[in-house]
């Protein structure tokens, strides 16, 4: 397996100004600070974080959706690599086919005043590559193609998308991000604005289409049981930053950060009488504008030493690929899913 | 209320069935404002007003700068069906009038002769004109072969107050409607330009907005048009005078135009589309502009009445159009004194016109908010 999309050091800062005329910057929010990471291609990363974390930043730009203020994004496809972060404007519109993104509102994402026909032939007669695809009478049989695949009938195309419900809509804008067959694919919460019930079948619409399709994706939720069922290998950011990675069974098992032994503290239990002893974190997320001095989970974690506020701990290696930026992650004794729970069966159905 | 009643419901209006999700956002707008009964009415009226400004020399009865020396300040003159001996006649007509000096004033009065039957009738021939300025005709909405009728009666100098009122439709609503025009494009053009490119442009086109809109208008207006010179031709001024409430009236869409475009600039489907590699043309074409185009369209709707009253103001109080230009504003310009008020109070009719027009503006601009607004439940 080859890499198929890399990721280095990369920063996303959003000024924060001040004055009505003459603004002035008086600071930055660091919404993804010095990320790293590569995905290799068909595999599924998962990134989960709690609200702010920067996941969506992070999402928008590695598909420079916002402009990243440091850093390189690097994508390789048919044997070529391509810099996506300093591509022009022209190059970027047309590496635009080779990545896109699945949005988390369905009812925000598609276009109330156009039919889903014109919605998903847009990619394809509007996009750097249009006059590439053909006749109308090609582009639409690729639209019908898609549709399909997405579980969307013919004669549902005429149709606005105000006469389709949520899960329905969403089916629409992923087969609005396949039609132009990308290789990676950011799913930025594509579940978590569903019905429990259409939350399942988008999940497994999603594998099933990685499957025929061989799409790669970064996998953006803060659902952990759906990151756990689909992401071969998952991400734990917190404040902008990667806390943790490593394979699902890793990371949801043997967690050796305090962060992500909080996070899976939080996973829902189905079974109403089993017990719960969930991680309570004191005190409130820091500002970003205004990260803690050396780590930046000491001011809520129940470990905390000296250390932790004088350096920021590196995301280091764990041992079998598993990353961890915790000065004590050798040390600690970290309980995973499994002994949050009771450590009586496997509830967390993983991928990894 | 069984199930087996909806197809048979639906067979019988087939060709009728509407399908919201076939429907574009227009057709969904058309379907809400076709159910907005005074808004429906408002087009009906609007209508009646366009085809009055442009089909004035027929709709009037004479040239309207045409004295009748035989009725000066002369009350209107009722159609009337039943005669004074209780007769019915199946063609309106009018009673002819005799002028008698009052004893104490010296002023003429005009008596009603009930002697003197004078017959309407529709579509007569009248003094020759030539309508647009080109096809000649001489057909009149209706007139009178014998006598003469002042329906609307005449001023201080003969002149007949329904055709002028007629003929000033074309130059009121002319003015509301090259004043909203121009101030559309400025609105369109300056707020689109702050809410695209933002930053220091946006901060100096809202600042100068909000100094614009601070200065009361009345006197800002009377100030410029003071300004014109008096020697201007009729038509200069009357272009001027357009030019001038348009020059104040872009505000109000500009900015619109930039909150919207500040708005939908921040939707996920505008993000998608740039994702997808689509232009920046096509992004605004396509996904920003229909997407606020109706507000923009109702906001012109309710911007016509206040350009057309600002214009009747402004001649009103002399200083906008003047004669022998006719407008509502010009005509109610007669109506100042206490004089015409006490003995021809039928000098303000012409306002008539101007509350009709409003009110039609108003309800059409109602009936397309509320087809806009795709929450509004009527």
């Amino acid at each position: 397996m080859s890499a198929l999309l890399t990721v280095d050091h990369l920063s996303v800062r959003f000024p924060i100004r001040t004055g009505t005329i003459w603004s002035k910057i008086v600071g930055h929010v660091h919404a993804v600070d010095d990320v790293s990471f590569t995905i290799m291609r068909g595999e599924t990363l998962g990134v989960v974080g709690e609200s702010g974390s920067g996941k969506t930043s992070l999402g928008l730009a590695v598909l420079r959706g916002t402009e990243p203020s440091g850093g390189s994004v690097t994508l390789a496809i048919e044997g070529r690599s391509i810099p996506v972060t300093s591509l022009d404007k022209r190059d970027l519109r047309a590496a635009r086919q080779h990545m896109q993104m699945i949005f988390q509102d369905p009812y925000a994402s598609l276009n109330p005043r156009m039919t889903v026909r014109d919605i998903l032939s847009e990619p394809l007669v509007a996009g750097a590559g249009k006059g590439s695809y053909g006749s109308r009478q090609q582009i639409d049989a690729l639209v019908v193609d898609i549709a399909t695949k997405c579980g969307l009938s013919r004669d549902q195309l005429n149709r606005f998308p105000h006469a389709f419900s949520g899960g329905q809509r969403q089916r629409i804008a992923i087969a609005r991000a396949l039609v132009l067959r990308p290789a990676l694919v950011v799913c930025d919460e594509p579940i978590s604005s569903l019905d429990v019930s259409i939350q399942a079948q988008i999940l497994n619409l999603l594998a099933e289409l990685q499957q025929t399709l061989g799409l790669t994706y970064l996998f953006i939720a803060h659902d952990l049981a759906a990151v756990a069922y689909v992401c071969n290998r998952v991400a734990v950011m917190y404040l902008g930053q990667i806390v943790e990675m490593g394979t699902t069974r890793q990371v949801y098992f043997t967690p050796k950060h305090p962060y992500t032994e909080a996070l899976m503290s939080a996973v829902p239990e189905p079974d109403p009488d089993a017990e719960r002893r969930p991680i309570l974190l004191s005190g409130e997320r820091p500002d970003p504008a205004h990260p803690p001095s050396g780590c930046r989970f000491r001011t809520r974690c129940p470990y905390a030493t000296e250390t932790c506020a004088a350096l920021m701990p590196p995301l280091r290696p764990a041992g079998d690929g598993h990353l961890v930026a915790c000065h004590y992650a050798d040390d600690l004794k970290l309980r995973g899913a499994l002994e949050l729970r009771g450590g009586t069966e496997a509830a967390v159905q993983t991928n990894g | 209320m069984s199930v087996i009643d909806v197809p048979a419901a639906t067979t019988k209006s087939r060709r009728k069935i509407r399908r919201p999700d076939l429907a574009s956002q227009w057709q969904l707008m058309w379907w809400k404002f076709k159910r907005h009964r005074l808004a429906l009415f408002g087009i009906v009226v609007l209508g009646l007003f366009l085809v009055m400004a442009l089909f004035a020399e027929a709709i009037g009865i004479g040239p309207p700068g045409q004295r009748d020396t035989a009725y000066v300040a002369g009350p209107p003159m009722l159609p009337q069906l039943i005669d004074a001996e209780g007769k019915f006649h199946l063609r309106p007509f009018v009673y002819g009038v005799k002028p008698v000096r009052d004893k104490v004033s010296l002023r003429m009065t005009y008596q009603v002769d009930t002697a003197q039957i004078w017959e309407l009738g529709l579509f007569v021939k009248g003094a020759p004109y030539r309508l647009f300025g080109v096809v000649p005709g001489d057909i009149h909405l209706f007139g009178t072969d014998k006598g003469f009728i002042h329906l609307f009666g005449t001023d201080f100098t003969g002149l007949d107050i329904y055709t002028r009122s007629v003929h000033a439709t074309r130059a009121s609503l002319g003015v509301a409607v090259v004043g909203v025009l121009v101030s559309f494009i400025l609105g369109a053009a300056i707020g689109g330009a702050a809410g695209y490119f933002g930053g220091l442009l946006d901060d100096l086109v809202m600042r100068i907005i909000e100094f614009i809109r601070s200065i009361p208008t009345l006197p800002l207006w009377l100030a410029l048009a003071a300004l014109l010179p008096r020697d201007w031709s009729p038509l200069a001024t009357y272009l001027a005078i357009t030019v001038i409430l348009s020059l104040l009236g872009w505000t109000w869409l500009a900015r619109t135009v930039r909150s919207k475009l500040l708005a939908t600039r921040q939707e996920d489907f505008v993000l998608a589309a740039r994702l997808s590699g689509c232009s920046d043309t096509r992004i605004i074409t396509r996904h920003l502009l229909p997407s606020f185009l109706s507000y923009l369209i109702v906001d012109t709707s309710v911007a016509f009445p206040e350009i057309l009253l600002a214009e009747t103001s402004l001649s009103f109080l002399g200083l906008g159009l003047r004669e022998p230009v006719e407008s509502w504003g010009v005509l109610l310009f007669a109506a100042q004194s206490i004089r015409s008020i006490d003995q021809a109070p039928w000098l303000m009719i012409p306002g008539a016109f101007v509350i009709v027009a409003v009110l039609a503006f108003n309800f059409v601009g109602d009936g397309l908010r509320d087809a806009a607004d795709p929450y509004s439940r009527s």
